[in-house]
């Protein structure tokens, strides 16, 4: 076991950070005094903005978890045929910005607005997030455990609900919760769907005459929201449940027959990687078609990708850093300090990008001026957005190996750093991988805090779409969009590899 | 998982590490300009207007003087916001802004320095700050887009204000989020007064509009038939026509004017402030004096199809020339109140 009171510092310093846009918030509607903050509370549109909110990330969260675990039970417990290809094809809508989908939607269906839409096109962006940790989880379960059931007479059906979505509750709750948290946060679907939700209230108070408080009041409700979901995910989620193998070989699990069912099945999968994937790619290629505007030059192109791709890659890094501490902390030491260290990690997750860019264009001014429009400051902002997806992953691989080993190196005598390193380290590895991939990806698609925090003159492949699509540049824009998706593809294609989707089969 | 697979893992997680790191420390950006050639003088511009637009006039100003521009793109509210929040201590020389209503915001924080009165001269008191805090590179009027297909010239509305009425219900696209809707409406109640302004909201509302957020929506709409018509602003017609590689003439929409000094048919600029930390910079005010030439302004009429300012440039091909326009009497010093404007747009329940 590493060093818990370092692991504790470490873990304490990761919150900061995240804290930083609550520190601004605080400091800012503070100064806008009670009487503007109550009149800007108190009244009918928030709460109807509070309520399509909420409506909305339940909504979404709940097809979320239906295609989500349906999916990742197709391709991990069923002889489906093509699974692997499947199960590739399900995770990729994770590379699809919101704002491109939503755009390309319009584009097929001009009439197309308002709550539903928003829903469908989140929860066809969002269902990876909780497709991949639950196959991760049916993958890595003891099948033991369904043996027995079945042994005792439950019928397969029985068997799933009371043995199989037990066992992968922890995984569906853990990318629910993500799910619930962008919702809250999403900026370009809603936006371009035109769905009221907070967060689009929060942008348009910034572009309605540079309504600064406003804006940050309704923010502040955000947090709140945010402070009652994670409530509620904890008060739901059991402690200690953990369902790693303890040593032994690998056995495969017993896969379900689909019978004739397989064709309709594999028609729903199409259908929905077609809904997910295909429309906007067709959309993107239609407007590529019809508009004459060129591209920029081939080098700004790959200027723009080498930015993406290098701060993208050093948000993911500096993320890890301080999600390594607090992941391990989350899984190995559970209490209610470390509970709320990890609850306190998420509370700036579903802040709008527009608020955590301000926040840190305040901390960089006042506090880290050196910082101040660098990279660092744009991976810093990262690390404050998506800090709950890398500990997440680190902790999620860190309790999926058994704390046995490390007590087992103690006990040999070993000091707590020699553990860290040489047992506790390679065990997460895994966990590390999938946190920064997953990381790195959401940096790729990041655009309102990289407007506002980059370097003055540095482009992304996300500004110079934002450039284009804002003056209706559409063919110029198409490449950038088409290499965006693709670079942030192969950490997605990845994630899948390491959740074991794309392994061969194993006999029995 | 087998050893391989994790040894490999591994080496990926601390390959990504390593290059992100490296990346990070090359340091600082270096000064060349649009051409690729190094220079030692450089000015930083916070751009409010797009930069597939300003890009290759900022170029252009470069090429002619030495003078680097270190551009930051963002949209206008955001670039407000942001200087705002950044106070003395921000590494902007000069704002370009895209409406009046941004720049009067900035102004009003006492960021921006008074430009000299022989560059403020050339452009009409009309379109520049009364305190020479800012002032206008070039105009845009405001218009009603509409589909011929569906509605014919005769029937158009003479007056915004009928906009309201049966005729219209549903028919209707408007942004009101956007900074020049905003703009006109405070010149409803500059016009006029309070009252008519609310009562244009609400009757707007209470037509069922179209509600789009931005002109560029509506105009795609009026040109596809979705939406009869739009109130957007003139030059969105150009960008359109560029962009199918055609002249706005060939296009299914027509631009409506509103006659008689209407409020529809409000005028408001684009313009530049100066920072206070660059009042005394010639390279400042050589840029700002750029802008304000011929060469810039030319630019300005033909490829982003807006009205320029000073003497003596025609205005661009599609449209009526602006001393011809039946502008209503409005000083764009007045439309500075736009904390009335936004609270009476936000009640009329026009947007989230």
């Amino acid at each position: 076991m590493a060093p818990r009171p370092t692991l504790l510092v470490a873990s304490t310093a990761a919150v900061a950070v995240a804290l930083i846009p609550l520190a601004y918030l605080a400091v800012r509607t503070a100064e806008a005094g009670w009487d503007r903050i109550a009149a800007e509370l108190w009244t009918e549109r928030v709460g109807l903005l509070a309520l399509r909110s909420i409506g909305l990330a339940a909504v979404v969260t709940m097809a979320c978890v239906l295609l989500g675990v349906g999916t990742a039970f197709l391709v991990t417990r069923t002889d489906l045929p093509g699974r692997r290809v499947f199960a590739v094809l399900a995770a990729l809508p994770l590379a699809v910005p919101t704002y491109i989908a939503a755009f390309a939607w319009v584009s097929a269906l001009p009439r197309l607005e308002g709550f539903w839409p928003a829903a469908l096109v989140l929860t066809l962006c969002s269902y990876p997030y909780v497709l991949l940790p639950v196959a991760a989880a049916l993958r890595g379960a003891d099948p033991a455990q369904e043996e027995v059931s079945r042994s005792l007479g439950r019928s397969g059906w029985q068997t799933f609900t009371a043995v199989t979505l037990r066992q992968i509750r922890p995984a569906t709750a853990a990318g629910a919760l993500l799910v619930a948290l962008y919702v809250l946060s999403d900026f370009g679907a809603v936006s371009i769907l035109r769905a009221d939700t907070f967060t689009r209230a929060i942008f348009v108070a910034f572009d309605l005459g540079f309504d600064r408080t406003g804006a940050l009041v309704l923010s502040s409700v955000l947090v709140a929201l945010t402070v009652l979901l994670l409530a509620g995910e904890t008060a739901t989620r059991r402690r200690g449940a953990r369902y790693a193998r303890l040593g032994g070989a690998r056995r495969p699990v017993s896969r379900l027959s689909l019978g004739p069912a397989r064709w309709p099945v594999m028609a729903v999968l199409i259908g929905l990687a077609g809904l997910a994937l295909g429309v906007p790619a067709v959309s993107l290629g239609r407007r590529l078609a019809a508009g004459v505007s060129r591209p920029g030059a081939l080098p700004e192109v790959l200027a723009a990708a080498g930015n993406s791709l290098t701060v993208s890659l050093a948000g993911a890094a500096l993320t890890m850093l301080l999600a390594l501490p607090l992941g391990l902390l989350t899984a190995r030491a559970p209490g209610p300090l470390t509970s709320l260290l990890d609850r306190l990690a998420y509370l700036a997750h579903a802040l709008p990008g527009v608020v955590i860019g301000l926040s840190l264009i305040f901390f960089g001014i006042n506090v880290a001026f050196p910082l101040y429009q660098t990279r660092w400051l744009l991976a810093l902002a990262y690390a404050t957005l998506f800090l709950p997806l890398a500990v997440g992953a680190v902790a999620g691989a860190a309790a999926q190996s058994p704390a046995g080993l490390e007590e087992v190196a103690r006990s040999l005598g070993r000091g707590p750093w020699t553990v860290l390193r040489t047992v506790t380290l390679p065990l997460t590895l895994p966990g590390i991988g999938a946190g920064a991939a997953l990381v790195f990806l959401t940096g790729m698609k990041e655009l309102p805090a990289t407007l506002l925090l980059r370097p003055t003159g540095m482009d992304t492949l996300a500004t110079e779409l934002w450039t284009s699509t804002a003056v209706g540049a559409y063919a110029a824009a198409a490449p950038y969009a088409a290499l965006l998706v693709a670079i942030s593809a192969l950490p997605t294609w990845w994630l899948v590899a390491r959740s074991g989707l794309l392994d061969k089969e194993e006999r029995a | 998982m087998p050893a391989t697979r994790r040894i490999a893992s591994a080496l990926l997680a601390a390959s990504l590490l390593t290059v992100g790191l490296a990346a990070c420390g090359s340091g600082e950006e270096d000064t060349t300009n649009g051409s690729g050639q190094s220079t030692d003088k450089q000015i930083t511009v916070y751009s409010g207007r797009n930069e597939q637009l300003i890009k290759p006039l900022l170029d252009k100003f470069t090429e002619q003087t030495g003078i680097a521009v270190n551009a930051r793109f963002a949209n206008t509210a955001q670039l407000a916001a942001q200087l705002v929040e950044e106070g003395d201590k921000s590494p902007a020389d000069v704002f370009l802004a895209q409406d009046a209503g941004a720049l009067g915001t900035v102004a009003k924080q006492g960021m921006f320095s008074t430009l000299p009165e022989a560059t403020t001269a050339k452009v009409p008191a009309t379109y520049r700050a009364g305190n020479g805090q800012w002032v206008g590179v070039s105009a845009r009027a405001r218009v009603l887009a509409y589909n011929p297909d569906l509605v014919s010239a005769d029937q158009l509305p003479a007056s915004v204000f009928d906009l309201t009425g049966p005729a219209w219900k549903g028919k209707v696209g408007v942004a009101p989020t956007n900074a020049s809707f905003q703009a006109f409406v405070t010149a409803i109640r500059v016009q006029h007064d309070d009252a008519k302004a609310e009562e244009f909201l609400r009757g707007l509302k209470a037509n069922d509009p179209q509600i789009r957020d931005g002109n560029g929506k509506i105009l795609e709409d009026v040109l596809n038939g979705a939406t009869p018509v739009g109130l957007i602003n003139h030059y969105y017609l150009g960008e359109v026509a560029k962009e199918q590689g055609t002249t706005p003439d060939a296009l299914k929409a027509k631009l409506h004017f509103f006659p008689g000094g209407d409020t529809g048919a409000l005028v408001n600029v684009a313009g530049v402030g100066v920072l206070k930390r660059a009042a005394d910079n010639p390279d400042v005010q050589k840029f700002v004096d750029f802008l304000l030439g011929t060469e810039a302004q030319t630019y300005f009429a033909e490829q982003t199809y807006e009205y320029p300012v000073i003497e003596g440039v025609p205005g661009p091909a599609f449209v009526p020339a602006l001393a011809d326009l039946a502008v209503p009497q409005i000083d764009l010093n007045d439309l500075d109140t736009l904390d009335a404007t936004v609270a009476m747009i936000k009640n009329s329940g026009l947007v989230p």
